[in-house]
C-alpha cells in the first residue's frame, strides 16, 4: 500500500514537472545592467515559478539590427529594452504591443513614475512601453586637475554660461586647460598649438538629439526642437541653436577644446580617463563606468546656468516593450509589469548603476553610489532643473543622420553653422512631409 | 601544365569514355554549386526582386516599378560611397599587390624558413574587427602610441582615421598591413611553379635579375596574377569591416564606401528596398569588372603552356 502510494506521489511529481515553464525571452543592451536585471528575472521566477525568463545583451549597435531582424525572421525576444530614438518606427510598422488596455485591466498606476517618463512611451492613446529608469547629463571634472588649477568644487557647481564670451563656464575651462609649459589658456604665454590638457571635450556632432552634446546648452539658451512630441516640425534652423553650435566649435580655435578630427576616435570618455580632457559631459548611466575606470578623485557637477537663467538637460528614460510576434504575451506583460514595479526597481536602486524610474527610487540609487565613494546629487540636481523631452517624431535615423552629416560639417569647419543648420532643417522637415 | 579552370570543366563534350570522371566533377563541385545556390544565386534573386519594392522589413513590400533605381541614380551619397570605393581600390591594391611580390620573390630567393612565412601571413590570421580595433587604438589622435611617437620625432599630430583627407587612406593602409602576407603566400607559391631551368638559361645568357623578374616572373605568374587581382580588387571594392569598426561613415561622410552606405540604409534607415537596389548596381559593376580582366589577362592560359 505505502509503495503504491510511493508510486503514485512519484508519477504525480514527475508528469508536474513535464508541464514545461513557459520561456519569455528578454533583451537589453547595457552590460552594466545586466546583474541587475537578472536578480530581477531571479526574483520573479521564484514567484512565478511556471515562468521562465531567459535574458540576452547584446552591444548597442548589434542589439538593434538583432531586435529589427527578429521581428522579420520571428526570432525577436519577447520583451525588450526600448529607446526613444527607436520605437517610433517599430510602433508605426505595428510590431509593439500596445499596453494601454493591459495597464487599465490590471490598474497599473502610471503616476508611480516620475513625470513625463510614462507620457513620452504613448501616442494616440496607445502604451508602446512600461518606464523603467531615466538619466540626466551632467560634467564630470578631474579633481587633481582642478585642485591645481585653483578652481574649487564650489565654482564649479555655479558656472553660468552664454554663447557671446562663454561666462563663467569659459573662466573655468581656460584655467583647467594647461599647455606642455604648464600655462593655462588665461594666460598671455599659453601656447595652443602645445596643450597637454584640454579643460573641457564635448563629445562632438550628436545627431538629432544632442543629449550628451549641445541640447543642454541650446535650451539653457533659449532653443526648442520642436513644438511637443511627435511634431515632424524642427528648428534646427533656430538662431539660439546657431549661436551655441558656432560658440561649442569655437573652442577648438581657442585651444581649450582639442578639434573635432582628434577626438572622434576613442573620444572624450577615453581623453577623460586618460587625463587629456579636465572635465566632460556625460549622462548619468556612465556613473559606474568612470567610478571603475578614472585613477583620480572626480567630481560630478551640475551643468552650468544659460541665458535663461536656468540649468538644462534632456529627461530621457529607457522602457520595456513587448514584440507582437511574441507567442507568450500574457507571460510578457507580467514580466514587464514586473520590470516597472516596485519590487525589481528596489532591486535596481539598490546595485546603483541607473535612476529608477518609480518615484523616490532615485534617492535609493543615489545612497547606493554614495556608498560606493561616488557623488551623484548632480543628476538629481539637474532633474529638478529645466528638463524636456528628447524630440521624438517619426523617421527618427534619418533625421538623426542628417543632423550627425551637418554637425560634423561644422566642426571640421566646412560649412558656416547657420548655412549648414538651415540646410539640414530644410531636408528635415521635407521628411516629415 | 595547362589547368582546366571550372568553366572549361563544364564545356567539355561528353564521351561515353570520361561519363565517370565527369559524374565524379559534378559531384565534387556540387558541395560548393549547393552553397552557392544558397548563399548567392537565392539572396541575388531575391535582393533582385527586392529592388522594385519599398520594402522597410516591417511592413509588407509594395511594388514601385524603378522608382528605387531612379532615386539612386539622384542621390549624392550613393555616388559619393561609389567614389569613395573606387579610390579606395586605387589606395590599397597597387601596394599591396607590389609589397606582397616583393616578399614572394624576396622569400623566394633568400629563405625557405617556414617562420618566416608564418610570420608574414600572420597578420592575416587575425580576425578583421581585431586587427581594427588594434589599430584605432594605435592611431588615437591623443593617447594613442603612433602619435605619441611622431609628436616624440618633432612631427606633427595626425588625426588619421579622425581626418576626412586621411581616414580612407588609413583604413587602406590598415589593410595593406593585413593582407600583403596573404598575396605574398600567393604569389610564392605561383613563383615555385616556374622551372628553375629558365632562370639557369637565363643567368647563362647574362640576363640581369631585373630582366629575369620582367621577362619570365612577371609573366608566368600572369594566372596567379589575375586570381590576385580578381578577388581583392572585388574584395577592396566591397570594403565594410574596417570601416564599420573604424570609422562608421565618418567624419563627414568621407568614409562611408558604398557597401557601408547599403547596409546603413537597409538596417538603420529600413529602407530595404532601395538598399537592394543600390546592391544590384554594385553587382553589375562587379560582374563587368571580372569580365574585363578575365578579358584582358586571358586569364585560364600560362604562358608555359
Amino acid at each position: 500500500m505505502k509503495l503504491n502510494y510511493l508510486i503514485t506521489t512519484t508519477l504525480a511529481l514527475t508528469s508536474c514537472q513535464l508541464v514545461q515553464a513557459a520561456e519569455v525571452k528578454y533583451m537589453l543592451w547595457d552590460s552594466n545592467q545586466l546583474p541587475a536585471y537578472q536578480q530581477c528575472a531571479t526574483d520573479f521566477q521564484a514567484k512565478n515559478p511556471d515562468i521562465s525568463i531567459k535574458i540576452t545583451q547584446a552591444g548597442w549597435n548589434d542589439y538593434w539590427t538583432a531586435i529589427s531582424t527578429g521581428f522579420v525572421s520571428g526570432t525577436a525576444p519577447d520583451v525588450f529594452t526600448n529607446h526613444l530614438a527607436k520605437y517610433p518606427e517599430f510602433a508605426k510598422s505595428e510590431q509593439l504591443v500596445d499596453l494601454a488596455p493591459l495597464i487599465t485591466r490590471d490598474k497599473v498606476a502610471n503616476d508611480q513614475y516620475e513625470a513625463g517618463l510614462y507620457e513620452v512611451w504613448g501616442r494616440d492613446g496607445k502604451q508602446y512601453g512600461l518606464p523603467k529608469d531615466w538619466d540626466t547629463i551632467a560634467f564630470i571634472v578631474n579633481m587633481d586637475i582642478a585642485k591645481q588649477a585653483g578652481v574649487s568644487l564650489e565654482e564649479l557647481q555655479n558656472m553660468e554660461w552664454n554663447p557671446k564670451d562663454g561666462g563663467s563656464f569659459e573662466q573655468v575651462i581656460r584655467k583647467l586647460t594647461l599647455d606642455e609649459a604648464g600655462n593655462n589658456a588665461s594666460s598671455d604665454k599659453f601656447d595652443k598649438s602645445e596643450v597637454k590638457v584640454y579643460g573641457f571635450q564635448t563629445p562632438g556632432g550628436g545627431g538629432m538629439m544632442g543629449q550628451t552634446e549641445w541640447s543642454y546648452f541650446a535650451v539653457s539658451n533659449g532653443f526648442k526642437f520642436h513644438d511637443k512630441v511627435w511634431d515632424n516640425k524642427y528648428y534646427y534652423d533656430d538662431p539660439k541653436l546657431v549661436e551655441t553650435i558656432s560658440y561649442l566649435a569655437s573652442l577648438p580655435d581657442k585651444g581649450i577644446s582639442a578639434p573635432y578630427e582628434q577626438t572622434k576616435s576613442l573620444g572624450p570618455d577615453a581623453m577623460f580617463v586618460g587625463g587629456k580632457a579636465a572635465m566632460i559631459p556625460q549622462g548619468s548611466w556612465m556613473i559606474s563606468y568612470f567610478k571603475d575606470n578614472a585613477k583620480f578623485p572626480t567630481a560630478w557637477v551640475p551643468l552650468p546656468k544659460g541665458p535663461s537663467g536656468q540649468r538644462a538637460t534632456m529627461f530621457n528614460g529607457l522602457a520595456d516593450s513587448i514584440w507582437v510576434g511574441s507567442k507568450v504575451q500574457e507571460e510578457a506583460w507580467k514580466w514587464v509589469k514586473y520590470l516597472g514595479s516596485a519590487d525589481c526597481q528596489a532591486v535596481v536602486a539598490t546595485k546603483g548603476v541607473v535612476f529608477p524610474a518609480i518615484k523616490g527610487m532615485a534617492e535609493k540609487a543615489m545612497e547606493t553610489q554614495k556608498a560606493a565613494g561616488v557623488d551623484s546629487s548632480a543628476f538629481i540636481v539637474m532633474s529638478k532643473e529645466k528638463t524636456f523631452l528628447a524630440p521624438i517624431a517619426d523617421n527618427g535615423s534619418q533625421v538623426d543622420d542628417l543632423m550627425k552629416i551637418s554637425l560634423e560639417s561644422i566642426f571640421i569647419g566646412k560649412v558656416d553653422p547657420a548655412t549648414a543648420l538651415k540646410e539640414a532643417n530644410t531636408k528635415i522637415n521635407a521628411l516629415g512631409q | 601544365m595547362k589547368t582546366l579552370s571550372p568553366v572549361s570543366f563544364l564545356w567539355q563534350p561528353f564521351s561515353p569514355g570520361r561519363r565517370t570522371e565527369t559524374l565524379t566533377g559534378y559531384a565534387l563541385i556540387l558541395p560548393a554549386l549547393i552553397g552557392f545556390s544558397l548563399f548567392y544565386a537565392l539572396p541575388l534573386f531575391r535582393a533582385f526582386e527586392l529592388s522594385f519594392t519599398d520594402w522597410n522589413m516591417l511592413r509588407a513590400p509594395r511594388f514601385i516599378g524603378f522608382d528605387n533605381y531612379i532615386q539612386m541614380w539622384h542621390d549624392g551619397r550613393f555616388w559619393n560611397g561609389m567614389k569613395l570605393s573606387l579610390y579606395y581600390v586605387l589606395l590599397n591594391i597597387p601596394l599591396q599587390t607590389a609589397l606582397g611580390l616583393f616578399l614572394a620573390v624576396a622569400m623566394d630567393r633568400l629563405t625557405r624558413s617556414i617562420v618566416v612565412r608564418s610570420v608574414i601571413l600572420l597578420p592575416y590570421l587575425l580576425s578583421n574587427v581585431l586587427v581594427a580595433l588594434i589599430w584605432l587604438w594605435m592611431l588615437d589622435p591623443l593617447l594613442g602610441i603612433v602619435n605619441s611617437m611622431i609628436t616624440s620625432l618633432g612631427f606633427e599630430r595626425h588625426a588619421f582615421l579622425g581626418s576626412p583627407s586621411e581616414a580612407l587612406a588609413t583604413i587602406a593602409g590598415i589593410n595593406i598591413w593585413r593582407h600583403m602576407g596573404l598575396v605574398a603566400i600567393l604569389f610564392l607559391a605561383g613563383l615555385q611553379n616556374i622551372p628553375r631551368y629558365l632562370y639557369e638559361a637565363a643567368i647563362i645568357e647574362g640576363a640581369s635579375e631585373w630582366q629575369m623578374f620582367r621577362h619570365i616572373t612577371l609573366p608566368l605568374l600572369r594566372p596567379v596574377m589575375v586570381f590576385v587581382l580578381v578577388t581583392s580588387v572585388t574584395g577592396s571594392f566591397q570594403i565594410f569591416d574596417t570601416v564599420a569598426v573604424t570609422t562608421a561613415g565618418d567624419p563627414y561622410d568621407s568614409t562611408n564606401v558604398i557597401v557601408h552606405y547599403i547596409i546603413q540604409n537597409a538596417f538603420s534607415f529600413y529602407k530595404m528596398g532601395y538598399a537592394s537596389a543600390m546592391s544590384m548596381a554594385l553587382c553589375l559593376v562587379m560582374v563587368l569588372y571580372t569580365l574585363i580582366q578575365m578579358r584582358m589577362m586571358r586569364a585560364s592560359e600560362s604562358d608555359l603552356a
